[in-house]
C-alpha cells in the first residue's frame, strides 16, 4: 500500500527558470562592485563613507515603510542607495546623502506602492532632490585625491572648501568650451561624481548586464546610437562650439546613466518598440539640454522626463498579437 | 502552402524547460495489470459529458459501450475491463471537484481478452461515417486537452483540409509517452495518419517530431517508404511547440489567425497518441479503453511508460511504479508545465491524463512571490506575443474587459510566462481567471 503523503497543490507550472528577483538586484550590483572599488581608489575613504551613509538611509527607509519585512531582502533598496551614491561628488556631505536615499526610496519608490510600482528611477529622484535642495554643494568636485590622501575629517558635516576644487569635464566645455583628454575619460582620471568617471569599468559592467540578460540591451543602443549621431550632426555645423561626439559619450554620467539607470526595467518600457523609443528620447534629451540648456549635464533630467513617458510609450506600443493584423494567414 | 526549409522551422518566443526525459526515454512501454476497481467520469472529455447506458449492478464486457454521447460535442465511454458496475455517483476528479462517474469493479476471474471484432473497413467508409466511427470509438485528442476528435474532423461546407499535421513535438519535460509510441510502433502511427489523411482528403501529412528524439525520427523515416504522402519533419526544441498554432508556425510558417482554427488555414493537427488509437480502433476494434501513460519524477521509485486502462487510480498505477519516494510532496497529472496538480491518489487516469509525475522538495519549493519588475521576460516568453505582465496586472485590480482588449482570449495558457517570471507571480493562472470572467461577461452580453 502506497502511504498517502501529505500532498501540495501548488499551481502550474511545475518548472521554473533559476532566476529571482533578488538574484536579478544582485546581479545589478555585482556588475557596480568594479566602479565602486574604482571610485573609492580614486576619491579615498570618504567616497566609501558616503556610500555607506547612502544606502543606510535607503535601506532603513524601506524598512520603515514596507508592507512586509521581505521586501528589505529583494535587494533594490542597497541597490538604489549604491546608485544615488555613486551620482554624488565625492566631498558631499554626509547627512545629505543620507537624506537623498530617504527621499530616493520614501518619495521615490514607498509611496507609489513599493518595488514595481514607481513610474520614476528613484535614485535619480532623490538626486534631483538634492541637486533642487543643495545646488553648491551639488556642483563642487574636487580633484582626485587618491586612497590614502582623502580628507577624512572633510565631507562628515558641512561642505569643505579647503579641498582642491575643480571644474569636471562637462562643466569645461559648457563654460570654457574646453574639452578633456578621452584617455583620461575613459579611464576615469577625472574629477566628477565618484561613479561616473570610469567610463571603462561601466561599459564592462552594463556589458555583463546585457550579456546575463539582466537589462535590456535595446535601451543602451538607442541612447549611445543617438547621442553619437546627434552629436556628430552638431559636430559638424560648429566644431568649435560642439564637443565631438566621443566626447559627449564618454563625459559626464552619461554611460552609468545608460547602463545603469536608463535600463532600470521598473522605470522603462517592457517592449521592445517602446525600448528603442524611450531610449531614442533619452539620447535627444541628453544632447539638448548639454548644448542648448542652462545646465552642464542633462542625463539625470532625460531619463526622468523619458520615464514620465513610459506609461504612453508602452500604450503605443503593444506587441502585435500573434495572428493579428497581417500576421495571420498568407497562403 | 509549403513545409518551411528545416533552418527557419521554428515558433518566435517559447521557453527552453530542460528535457528530464531521462528518466524513462530508453523505458519500453510495459502494460500494467488490471487491478479491482475503475472509476470513468462522465465528462473526462471537453464539451457535453457523456451518458451512462448502463445500470448499477449490470455486467459489462471490457470494450462495451457504457455510455453515449450527451450531445454533439461529446463522445462514447467503453468499459475498460470485464466486470460489473458498482455505481454511478459523483467521484473525485483530478481537478478536485465531483464529477459523476461509472464505477466498475472488475471481474477477477474473467480472462479480459478484447471481442474479436472485424476489422472496419476504413477506406469504403464516407466523411460522414468515418466521423461516426470515430465518435463511436470515444477519441479525444490525447495530448492533454481530450477535445473530442470527430468534432475536428466534422468540416463546414467547403472546406477543405489541405494539410494534416501529426504532433509528436511532445514538447512537455519529462513526458516521454509519445516518443516511445513512436520508437515502438511507428508503423501503427504512419498507418494511422495515412487513415486520416485519406479520409479528410489531405494531399500531404506531416509528422513533426522535435530533434531531442532523433531515434525516433530516424524509425519513422525508415517505415516512411510506403507512405508517399507522409513525411517527417524534425523541429528545433522550443516550448509550446506541441500547441497547434505553434507547430503549425513552425513547419509552414503561417500564423493562424487570432480567433480561428487550424482548419481554417486547411491544416488539421493530432496527436501521435490520438492517431495510433484511430489506427487500432479500425485495426482491432477496440475503442479509446487505455493509454499510454509517463510515470515519472525525482519521487517514483520506477519510472516507467505504461499502457493503463482508463480509470485506474493514480495509486495503482503508482504501486506497479514501486511506490512514492518518502521524500514526495506533490503529484502531478500531464506535464509539469500545463498539467494539474493532484490531491488525492484515488483519482483515476483519463483520456487525456499524458503523465504522472511525482516531485520532491526540491522541484516543489518555489521563492517567494515579489512585485513585478517590468523585466519583459513574460513578454519574450510568451508565444502568442501577448503582454502577460500587463494581463496580469489587469486581473489583479479586475480590469476584465481592459484585458479583452489585451487579447487575453489568445492565450493558449501554456505557462511559458509564469515559468519565465524571477518575481514567481502565478502570471498564467490570473490570466485564466480575468479569461473566465471575459467569458461570462460575454455569455451575459448575448
Amino acid at each position: 500500500m502506497i502511504k498517502d503523503p501529505k500532498l501540495l497543490i501548488q499551481a502550474p507550472p511545475f518548472l521554473r527558470q533559476n532566476l529571482t528577483t533578488p538574484q536579478a538586484m544582485l546581479d545589478v550590483i555585482y556588475a557596480l562592485i568594479p566602479i565602486i572599488i574604482a571610485s573609492i581608489w580614486f576619491f579615498g575613504l570618504s567616497a566609501l563613507l558616503l556610500l555607506i551613509a547612502s544606502v543606510a538611509g535607503a535601506v532603513l527607509t524601506e524598512w520603515l515603510f514596507s508592507p512586509s519585512p521581505k521586501s528589505l531582502w529583494d535587494g533594490s533598496a542597497i541597490l538604489t542607495g549604491l546608485l544615488l551614491a555613486l551620482t554624488l561628488p565625492p566631498t558631499l556631505p554626509l547627512w545629505m546623502a543620507f537624506l537623498g536615499s530617504v527621499v530616493a526610496i520614501g518619495l521615490g519608490k514607498m509611496v507609489w506602492g513599493g518595488l514595481g510600482n514607481n513610474l520614476f528611477n528613484p535614485a535619480l529622484l532623490g538626486r534631483a532632490f538634492l541637486l533642487a535642495s543643495f545646488p553648491a554643494a551639488m556642483t563642487t568636485w574636487t580633484t582626485e585625491s587618491g586612497i590614502f590622501n582623502s580628507n577624512l575629517a572633510m565631507p562628515f558635516m558641512h561642505q569643505s572648501f579647503d579641498a582642491v576644487t575643480s571644474a569636471t569635464p562637462l562643466n569645461l566645455m559648457e563654460l570654457q568650451h574646453q574639452t578633456t583628454n578621452l584617455w583620461d575619460l575613459f579611464i576615469g582620471t577625472i574629477p566628477g561624481s565618484f561613479g561616473e568617471t570610469s567610463a571603462l569599468l561601466i561599459i564592462l559592467g552594463g556589458l555583463y548586464l546585457i550579456a546575463r540578460r539582466s537589462i535590456d540591451w535595446r535601451i543602451p543602443t538607442a541612447i549611445l546610437t543617438t547621442v553619437i549621431i546627434f552629436s556628430s550632426l552638431l559636430f559638424i555645423t560648429d566644431s568649435t562650439r560642439f564637443p565631438n561626439p566621443l566626447f559627449a559619450v564618454f563625459s559626464g554620467g552619461l554611460l552609468l546613466g545608460v547602463f545603469f539607470m536608463a535600463t532600470d526595467p521598473v522605470t522603462s518600457p517592457l517592449t521592445p518598440k517602446g525600448a528603442w523609443i524611450f531610449g531614442i528620447g533619452i539620447g535627444i534629451l541628453v544632447i539638448l539640454i548639454r548644448n542648448f540648456g542652462a545646465l552642464p549635464e542633462g542625463v539625470m533630467y532625460a531619463i526622468l522626463l523619458m520615464n514620465a513617458t513610459v506609461p504612453l510609450i508602452e500604450r503605443y506600443t503593444q506587441p502585435r498579437a500573434f495572428g493579428h493584423n497581417g500576421g495571420g494567414s498568407k497562403k | 502552402m509549403n513545409p518551411l526549409p528545416a533552418f527557419k522551422r521554428s515558433f518566435a518566443h517559447g521557453v527552453h524547460p530542460e528535457g528530464h526525459d531521462e528518466q524513462t526515454a530508453h523505458q519500453p512501454i510495459q502494460r500494467v495489470p488490471f487491478v479491482n476497481q475503475y472509476i470513468l467520469p462522465l465528462g473526462q472529455h471537453l464539451g457535453v459529458p457523456a451518458r451512462p447506458i448502463v445500470k448499477v449492478g449490470e455486467r459489462v464486457q471490457r470494450g462495451q459501450l457504457i455510455a453515449e454521447p450527451g450531445a454533439y460535442v461529446s463522445t462514447t465511454l467503453h468499459s475498460p475491463v470485464t466486470g460489473w458496475v458498482r455505481a454511478i455517483a459523483p467521484r473525485r476528479s483530478p481537478r478536485g471537484d465531483l464529477q459523476t462517474a461509472i464505477e466498475i469493479e472488475a471481474d477477477a476471474y474473467a480472462t479480459q481478452r478484447l471481442e474479436s471484432k472485424p476489422t472496419i473497413d476504413w477506406a469504403s467508409l464516407s466523411i460522414d461515417e468515418f466521423i461516426k466511427q470515430i465518435q463511436n470509438a470515444g477519441i479525444v485528442g490525447m495530448g492533454g486537452a481530450a477535445f473530442p476528435t470527430h468534432v475536428k474532423y466534422d468540416l463546414p461546407d467547403g472546406m477543405r483540409i489541405q494539410h494534416l499535421v501529426i504532433n509528436g513535438a511532445e514538447c512537455e519535460p519529462y513526458l516521454t509517452n509519445d516518443h516511445r509510441l513512436m520508437l515502438e510502433r511507428p508503423e501503427v502511427v504512419l498507418q494511422g495518419t495515412e487513415i486520416v489523411r485519406q479520409k479528410l482528403g489531405a494531399t500531404l501529412a506531416t509528422i513533426g517530431v522535435e530533434m531531442n528524439k532523433a531515434d525516433a525520427i530516424a524509425i519513422l523515416k525508415k517505415h516512411l517508404k510506403h507512405y508517399q504522402h507522409i513525411q517527417v519533419l524534425p523541429l528545433r526544441v522550443k516550448y509550446p511547440q506541441g500547441a497547434e498554432k505553434m507547430l503549425i508556425k513552425s513547419i509552414f510558417g503561417i500564423e493562424v489567425p487570432a480567433g480561428q482554427l487550424p482548419r481554417d488555414v486547411g491544416v488539421t493537427v493530432n496527436n501521435v497518441s490520438t492517431i495510433v488509437a484511430i489506427a487500432d480502433y479500425f485495426q482491432t476494434g477496440m475503442p479509446l479503453i487505455e493509454r499510454i501513460v509517463t510515470v515519472s519524477g525525482p519521487g517514483v521509485e520506477q519510472p516507467a511508460n505504461l499502457i493503463v486502462p482508463l480509470g485506474t487510480p493514480v495509486r495503482e498505477v503508482l504501486r506497479f511504479c514501486g511506490g512514492l519516494k518518502e521524500t514526495t510532496r506533490e503529484v502531478i497529472m500531464g506535464g509539469p508545465m500545463m498539467g494539474i496538480p493532484i490531491a488525492s491518489l484515488d483519482v483515476p487516469i483519463l483520456k487525456g491524463s499524458s503523465g504522472i509525475l511525482a516531485f520532491t522538495a526540491a522541484e516543489t519549493s518555489r521563492p517567494p512571490e515579489y512585485p513585478c519588475i517590468h523585466c519583459g521576460r513574460c513578454l519574450e516568453a510568451c508565444p502568442h506575443f501577448l503582454n502577460p505582465s500587463r494581463l496580469s496586472r489587469l486581473a489583479k485590480i479586475g480590469a476584465y474587459a481592459e484585458m479583452a482588449q489585451y487579447n487575453a482570449l489568445d492565450c493558449v495558457e501554456c505557462g511559458a510566462c509564469s515559468f519565465s517570471c524571477p518575481s514567481n507571480i502565478p502570471i498564467v493562472q490570473l490570466i485564466k481567471m480575468g479569461k473566465e470572467e471575459i467569458r461570462k461577461v460575454k455569455v451575459l452580453n448575448k
